[in-house]
């Protein structure tokens, strides 16, 4: 089977019992993509298939035959690291970084519903033009994503600063990268 | 006993006192950290600075490699079954089909695994880091529920799961003990903890609180807690020859290397254990069975093997924190002095895990009155052993300790604060050692300020729409350890370039950045000179990533290390050298090179001196001396807590609007990762104060919330901004003038949470989690 995985064309056979989280991180090699709890409760694995965030280990691989999967593999460019992961360390948003990839992953996809203006929990004005995204917004939206180490604090300061209402106020460039825009 | 064993006991007993004893009345300059640590005059070098993680640019692209993602050639995948039943034997066991099922390498069961000694239990050797003292997979016995019995080896994890459900197993079960009440009702026996009764009287403490002006006298209950590390417990297993390698997740590479060892009855150095990063530990990654299996696997299948716990696996064979019932009372006079403080209660164990719930351990240090009686007992249920969780006792301790402060504050219309101000202890109160440095007083003082402590109102008095909204607070403490055996190398370069390795752990608190600090300050070097090596049992020293010690662990074996390279490069640098003549001691680091410490012109690089002896590198190892230092003087590390509680006056939920963590744990060595550090003990606190609960069905010894779904950590909504601050005072008696700081976040920020729901419902609640029901059925609103 053919998968597009990071712009990369990449031909496997696979057993069709296999999830998409397995298929990156035992066959492909891409182990970048963690497996937190492998029952959809924890994000770790979460990466982006055609922008929109899903969890990989509750994914059978053969739904994802030639869609453009991008994991945090995927993320930086030859210009270097994607401005969420540069946010990511000067805010320190992680301590074991096992969680790491799956919020990076998820923030970037949620970033993108907040723009489709997909309403959330929190969200108060549902008839509104546009959601503000506060940083509420943003803790709601990523809370399918655990930390244990308690990095939450400085995983919203770097969503916020790249995604948030405060965005471009710390130097870094709100534009996210067009292959997962 | 025997005559002669009870009389050796005493013996050895007596001995002990008197070396206690000795150790407590030596002169200071007798002691470690007798003479500060000189890196703390520094005070504008690399040690305190904010500095980004060193591995965060490999962790934010998915690069930092776990157990589980060492690849080996020919490797194999291995599922585990579990026990259904709680105790018996196992009678029937078939695994013909499971053997024959696709890709099917062997099934492993107590009739085919290797012979191996029982697990080494944490405590009965200075290097055993295995949470029970059961045989692994080596008869048909069954000691709790979840219990491994069978493993499949397969060329895939999908053919190891699938051939797994093929096994057919049937049970002998006998009667076990699974309930709390039925284990107490068999008889309590009192708790040791590091080989110290869990005991402490002075005084009559019962009576004086009889007679006391003002008390209180409640009960507090915790239930089990589980660590919940994100990354599964895992290995990845080879045997290479008569050489046992194990890539894996702990925090004790060398007691698990020497663990493994003597189970196998191997030398030592026949194993190696790396870990270069661990996905959260938290006192959950040591020694379980999933090592001992794999590499038992491993062995029978003369192949390598992965193994990763399913989520479902970990709750089943790693143990969490006990449940305690805990007594606590207070005797005041009217002044509000202190006169009997009374910590009593029971935790359980397993028949064969090695850690009673040490809950006294706070309180032995944290007040001053005139009688005191602890004590922990300890009832015998049949489960997974329980083991350390962050800081084990002190998590739940304080919960009852500061919960009954505050309640006493109450009955006496004192400000809670200012009733502990005047309870400071001068010199430890049950030891009666003089303190190392507590400035607990300044950071509440601190703390309330940037709180706004001042505008807290009377409990039940502030509404806002639905929400009922409250302030309270909690002192924090946790004990400075330094435990034996740190040993570490420096190697220095004609290049400039200085490595320092031990065999050590980053887990995520900081460690390798934070000591990449220290090293680069003692040698005077840039931090892009200077490395940290860790995370393998082949480097020196045994430490472990526990205890809130590892960082003074380190710090002092690289003290050593530093002052015999120092040594060293002195005799190199010879009469040609402007250092001719000086002592050790009359030098240290700076720009690349040595200089006298008062007179810094005469410097001469590190190149330099290498290059005249005509040296490549030099390299050193040296070890810490003994560590006495807390025996010498009472130390640890404080907290002040603040919460701002919401209620909401309807459903019951509480939500926390702000929290503030004000910190006394001496210098400071990295302050943006040691505001996580704080920061995740604080959110840690959070779950333990209002959601977290592993749950278990006390009629079969079954956790029955194997799941992190099921299994409420806090998620990022739960979280709000927590503000840190810090002291930032040196302990003059403690490598870089820095205590732990790992495990203080935790502590006492249940009783800060509770107190602050007090103080909005006028609603006390003494049983964690702070549950909505708990609080509806107590009347709020």
């Amino acid at each position: 089977m053919r998968f597009v995985i990071n712009d990369t064309d990449i031909e496997t056979d696979i057993d069709p019992r296999t999830s998409l989280l397995d298929l990156l991180r035992e066959q492909i090699g891409l182990t970048g993509t963690k497996k937190g709890c492998n029952q959809g409760a924890c994000g770790a694995c979460t990466v982006l298939v055609d922008g929109e965030r899903i969890l990989s280990c509750l994914a059978l691989a053969v739904q994802y035959e030639g869609r453009q999967v991008t994991t945090v593999e995927g993320l930086a460019d030859q210009a270097g690291l994607h401005p969420l992961q540069k946010a990511f360390i000067e805010h320190d948003g992680f301590q074991c970084g096992y969680c790491t990839p799956g919020q990076l992953c998820s923030a970037i996809g949620m970033a993108a519903e907040l723009q489709r203006g997909l309403p959330s929990h929190v969200t108060g004005d549902l008839s509104a033009m546009a959601i503000r995204a506060t940083r509420e917004e943003l803790a709601e939206r990523m809370s399918g994503n655990l930390c244990r180490c308690g990095a939450h604090n400085g995983i919203i300061d770097a969503i916020d600063e790249v995604f948030g209402e405060r965005r471009g106020q710390q130097g870094y460039d709100a534009e996210m990268p067009e292959k997962v825009a | 006993m025997s005559i002669v064993k009870d009389a050796a006991e005493a013996a050895k007993g007596l001995a002990q006192a008197v070396t206690k004893k000795a150790i407590e009345v030596a002169p200071d300059g007798w002691v470690p950290g007798g003479t500060p640590d000189p890196l703390i005059r520094n005070q504008h070098g690399h040690v305190g600075k904010p500095v980004s993680r060193i591995d965060g640019p490999l962790k934010v692209q998915g690069a930092a490699r776990f157990a589980a993602e060492f690849t080996l050639y020919g490797m194999t995948y291995a599922s585990v079954l579990f026990s259904t039943i709680t105790k018996g034997r196992i009678a029937t066991l078939d695994t013909a089909d499971a053997e024959a099922a696709p890709g099917v390498v062997l099934v492993m069961t107590y009739r085919n695994a290797p012979r191996m000694r029982p697990m080494p239990a944490f405590g009965s050797n200075r290097m055993a880091a295995g949470g029970d003292d059961l045989p692994v997979m080596q008869d048909d016995r069954v000691h709790w529920n979840g219990q491994p019995v069978a493993l499949v080896l397969a060329d895939t994890q999908e053919q190891a799961d699938h051939a797994k459900s093929l096994i057919r197993i049937g049970y002998e079960a006998e009667a076990a003990t699974t309930s709390f009440e039925a284990a107490k009702a068999d008889g309590t026996e009192p708790g040791q903890f590091q080989g110290d009764p869990l005991q402490v009287t002075i005084g009559d403490a019962e009576t004086v609180l009889a007679s006391a002006a003002f008390k209180v006298d409640e009960t507090y209950r915790t239930p089990r807690h589980s660590h919940a590390a994100i990354e599964p417990h895992a290995a990845t297993v080879m045997w290479d020859g008569d050489m046992l390698v194990v890539h894996d997740a702990t925090q004790a590479v060398t007691h698990t290397a020497w663990s493994l060892a003597h189970m196998f009855g191997i030398e030592q150095d026949k194993v190696r254990v790396t870990s270069p990063y661990v996905g959260g530990g938290f006192g959950s990654k040591t020694l379980w069975q999933h090592q001992v299996l794999g590499a038992a696997a491993a062995k029978l299948a003369d192949r390598p093997v992965r193994i990763v716990l399913s989520r479902e696996g970990v709750f089943r064979i790693v143990g969490g924190r006990s449940l305690t019932e805990q007594r606590f009372a207070i005797g005041a006079e009217k002044d509000g002095c202190f006169t009997a403080m009374i910590h009593t209660g029971t935790t359980i164990m397993t028949p064969h895990s090695a850690m009673p719930e040490p809950f006294i351990v706070a309180t032995r240090s944290g007040y001053a009155a005139d009688s005191f009686k602890m004590e922990v007992r300890v009832a015998r249920i049949d489960m997974v052993a329980n083991t350390f969780m962050r800081a084990p006792g002190e998590a739940v301790g304080t919960f009852a300790m500061e919960c009954a402060i505050d309640e006493l504050a109450d009955r006496m219309g004192i400000d809670p604060i200012e009733l502990r101000i005047k309870n400071e202890p001068e010199k430890d109160p049950t030891v009666g050692t003089p303190f190392s440095s507590r400035n607990i007083v300044e950071a509440y003082r601190a703390g309330a300020e940037r709180f706004g402590w001042a505008r807290r109102q009377p409990p039940g008095a502030r509404r806002e729409g639905e929400w009922l909204v409250g302030l309270g607070c909690a002192t924090g403490t946790y004990p400075y350890y330094r435990m034996p055996g740190g040993v570490a190398r420096i190697s220095i370069g004609r290049d400039g370039h200085a490595c320092a390795s031990v065999a050590a752990h980053e887990m995520g608190m900081g460690t390798a950045t934070a000591h990449t600090q220290v090293v680069a300050e003692r040698l005077g070097l840039p931090l892009d000179q200077v490395t940290v090596e860790y995370g393998d049992s082949r480097l020196p020293g045994l430490f472990l990533a526990g205890g809130s010690q590892q960082s003074a662990a380190i710090g002092a074996a690289i003290i050593a290390a530093h002052r015999a390279l120092v040594v060293e490069l002195l005799k190199l640098a010879g009469n040609d050298s402007p250092l001719a003549g000086l002592k050790p001691e009359e030098v240290g680091g700076l720009d690349g090179g040595l200089a006298k410490l008062d007179e810094p012109a005469r410097w001469e690089s590190y190149a330099s001196i290498l290059a005249r002896a005509q040296r490549a590198e030099l390299s050193v190892e040296a070890a810490a001396p003994a560590p006495i230092e807390n025996q010498h003087w009472s130390m640890h590390s404080y907290s002040a807590l603040f919460c701002e509680a919401r209620v909401n006056a309807v459903t019951g939920e509480v939500r926390i609007a702000r929290f503030l963590g004000s910190f006394d744990c001496g210098r400071i060595l990295n302050a943006k990762t040691a505001a996580s550090q704080f920061r995740g003990g604080i959110i840690m606190g959070l779950g333990l104060a209002l959601t977290e609960e592993t749950a278990f069905d006390e009629r079969t010894g079954r956790v029955m919330s194997a799941s992190l779904a099921e299994y409420h950590i806090p998620a990022h909504l739960d979280v709000p901004a927590i503000d840190v601050m810090w002291t930032n005072i040196p302990d003059p008696h403690t490598p870089m003038g820095a205590r732990g700081i790992g495990e203080i976040g935790i502590t006492g920020t249940g009783a800060a949470v509770a107190n602050a729901i007090y103080n909005a419902t006028g609603r006390r609640i003494r049983d964690l989690p702070i549950t909505l029901d708990k609080l509806l059925s107590a009347g709020i609103g």
